[in-house]
């Protein structure tokens, strides 16, 4: 019965997605056959009315906020988990625990909303116009970092106890038992952790929409306002009709194609550790 | 008395050059030259003693075996040789134990220093999920040693004690994980010894191995004598009476762990002068 019932669920959100990603491509169809797939890739730039389908500027805008935002958060939210596992005192695991829980599940539009008050004028203060780049990694890179924190902490209380008595036993001080066998036994799971992360920056909309600026541009610095892909479909499908509208189609196949590349090294990654 | 002088002197004089393929079987050949001096040792876990009163001289050289039953306070003894006991919350020490002249008990020893001197082996091996190589190399950096040259020496010098040599030297780049479990003790063993310390440890090194790799392994041990100070817990007595030299019997009165009878492991096996000593040695291996 529960097999039944499981095995049901299980077929049919693998339909859903089936269709979620049919309907992708029957959208995009008309401009993809129409001009072929190189348009979005060639051409001055990203002008819908004059047929101008040139997403690369998007592309790069999204993968320079995914990338930064990783570089921020993956070495504060692996020290964060290393410091609750190894030297936080007993008492503040759980308060920390909880805080970076909440964090998690905070809506990505609260996020933008202090991005856009709080974060925004304190960036054009320092290099105008302030809505950027830079904000936008900075508000991607603090909406991730507890699920970094969390799986990281997640991955190094699962390496094996006897491991860290080993180490202990061998003489290494505290940091050279996390250095030396804690962090390289968690790597998987941190790796994993990361690339999850990494899904989420490259889909997140709303608090980038709000504080980047929304500029179609390569960014040259970090303080160029950028529009990222995501940003891109949620401001123009409102209006998009004809080949504009299957280019934003294309462009949300083109997301799913990069997160899926992602959850294949993550699956890879999570194969090795069990090698 | 000739003979008594020559072994005194072999003894007293720890060579250098002692290599492993040296066998010494047979009975004690140590003249006793205490290593490690154990006063008036308790230990007790969020105050409820688990072992108390214990005093022993544990001679350099020699395979020191700890028998008893299960819960006797024999792993909690030898973990507070090289202050493991340190990482148990709750645990507490008293008395007195002297290695090499430093108090091992006070709290301002450098512990990391002590446990590089006092190797440790577990149950079950515990090798990091590191490569072969990096397994033994790791510590050793950690302890100082950079240069490639002397790792690369120290790491198969380590592996060519325990055995391994021959069987990993040409995949030292995988995974320690992916060796049998006697194999992967003897890594351990390897990864101890690779820090040169002058005390082993360990508790029950066999029981998780399958029969052959058990065998192996208590031959390595035998292997260490002389060279090393070896304490052993063993739940094999059979075992105990094949590879140590001395041992101690503890036992649990009162749900208390204390030491019952120590000296010459033959003595303790074929004339205990206690009588819950005769009944285990007996009970149990007869």
């Amino acid at each position: 019965m529960l097999a039944r019932v499981t095995g049901g669920i299980a077929l049919a959100v693998a339909v859903l997605l089936g269709l979620v990603l049919m309907l992708l491509v029957r959208e995009s169809w008309p401009v993809l056959v129409g001009g072929g797939w190189t348009r979005f890739f060639v051409g001055d730039g990203w002008f819908p009315s004059s047929g101008q389908f040139n997403l690369l500027a998007m592309l790069w805008a999204t993968l320079a906020a995914s990338l930064g935002a990783l570089l921020i958060a993956v070495p504060l939210g692996v020290l964060s988990a290393v410091f609750s596992r190894f030297y936080s005192p007993g008492w503040l695991i759980m308060p920390l625990r909880r805080v970076m829980v909440l964090l998690a599940g905070i809506p990505s539009v609260v996020y933008g909303l202090w991005g856009l008050t709080v974060l925004v004028p304190l960036i054009a203060g320092w290099e105008p116009p302030g809505a950027s780049l830079l904000s936008a990694i900075l508000i991607l890179a603090l909406m991730i970092l507890p699920t970094i924190a969390l799986t990281s902490e997640a991955a190094l209380a699962a390496v094996a106890t006897s491991n860290l008595q080993g180490a202990a036993a061998l003489g290494l001080s505290r940091k050279g038992i996390v250095l030396g066998v804690a962090l390289p036994a968690a790597r998987v799971g941190i790796l994993s952790g990361a690339l999850l992360a990494t899904m989420r920056t490259l889909g997140e909309t709303m608090a980038v929409l709000m504080v980047a600026g929304n500029v179609v541009q390569t960014p040259a610095s970090l303080f160029d306002p950028v529009r990222v892909l995501t940003a891109n479909i949620a401001l123009e499908m409102p209006y998009a009709t004809g080949d504009h509208r299957a280019a934003l189609f294309a462009s949300g196949v083109l997301l799913m194609l990069i997160v899926t590349v992602l959850a294949w090294l993550a699956g890879c990654v999570g194969a090795r550790s069990n090698a | 008395m000739m003979h008594d002088t020559k072994k005194l002197l072999s003894c007293a004089v720890l060579p250098t050059s002692y290599t492993l393929s040296d066998i010494e079987q047979g009975a004690a050949c140590c003249v006793p030259i205490p290593h490690i001096q154990v006063e008036n040792l308790s230990v007790s876990y969020h105050g409820k003693s688990v072992l108390e009163g214990v005093s022993l001289d544990i001679n350099k050289g020699c395979i020191t075996a700890l028998i008893g039953p299960s819960g006797c306070g024999k792993t909690s003894f030898l973990s507070t040789l090289n202050r493991l006991t340190d990482l148990i919350p709750g645990c507490h020490m008293q008395g007195r134990i002297h290695i090499d002249g430093a108090d091992v008990t006070d709290p301002r020893l450098d512990v990391l220093a002590l446990r590089r001197k006092v190797g440790m082996i577990f149950q079950k091996p515990n090798p990091f999920p590191l490569s072969i190589r990096r397994n033994i190399e790791m510590p050793l950096r950690e302890h100082g040693l950079s240069q490639r040259s002397a790792i690369d020496e120290r790491v198969e010098r380590a592996l060519r004690d325990v055995g391994l040599w021959e069987e990993v030297r040409d995949r030292l780049d995988a995974p320690a994980l992916a060796l049998s479990g006697g194999q992967q003790q003897r890594l351990c063993i390897a990864r101890a010894l690779a820090l040169e310390p002058s005390i082993l440890l360990m508790d029950e090194p066999c029981s998780a191995l399958d029969p052959i790799a058990s065998a192996v392994v208590e031959e390595l041990i035998q292997r260490l004598r002389n060279r090393y100070t070896v304490v052993i817990v063993t739940h094999n007595l059979a075992q105990a009476r094949r590879v140590a030299n001395y041992a101690a019997f503890f036992w649990m009165t009162e749900h208390v762990g204390k030491l019952i009878e120590f000296g010459r492991c033959q003595s303790l096996f074929d004339s205990p002068s206690h009588d819950l000593t005769a009944a285990y040695v007996t009970g149990i291996s007869g």
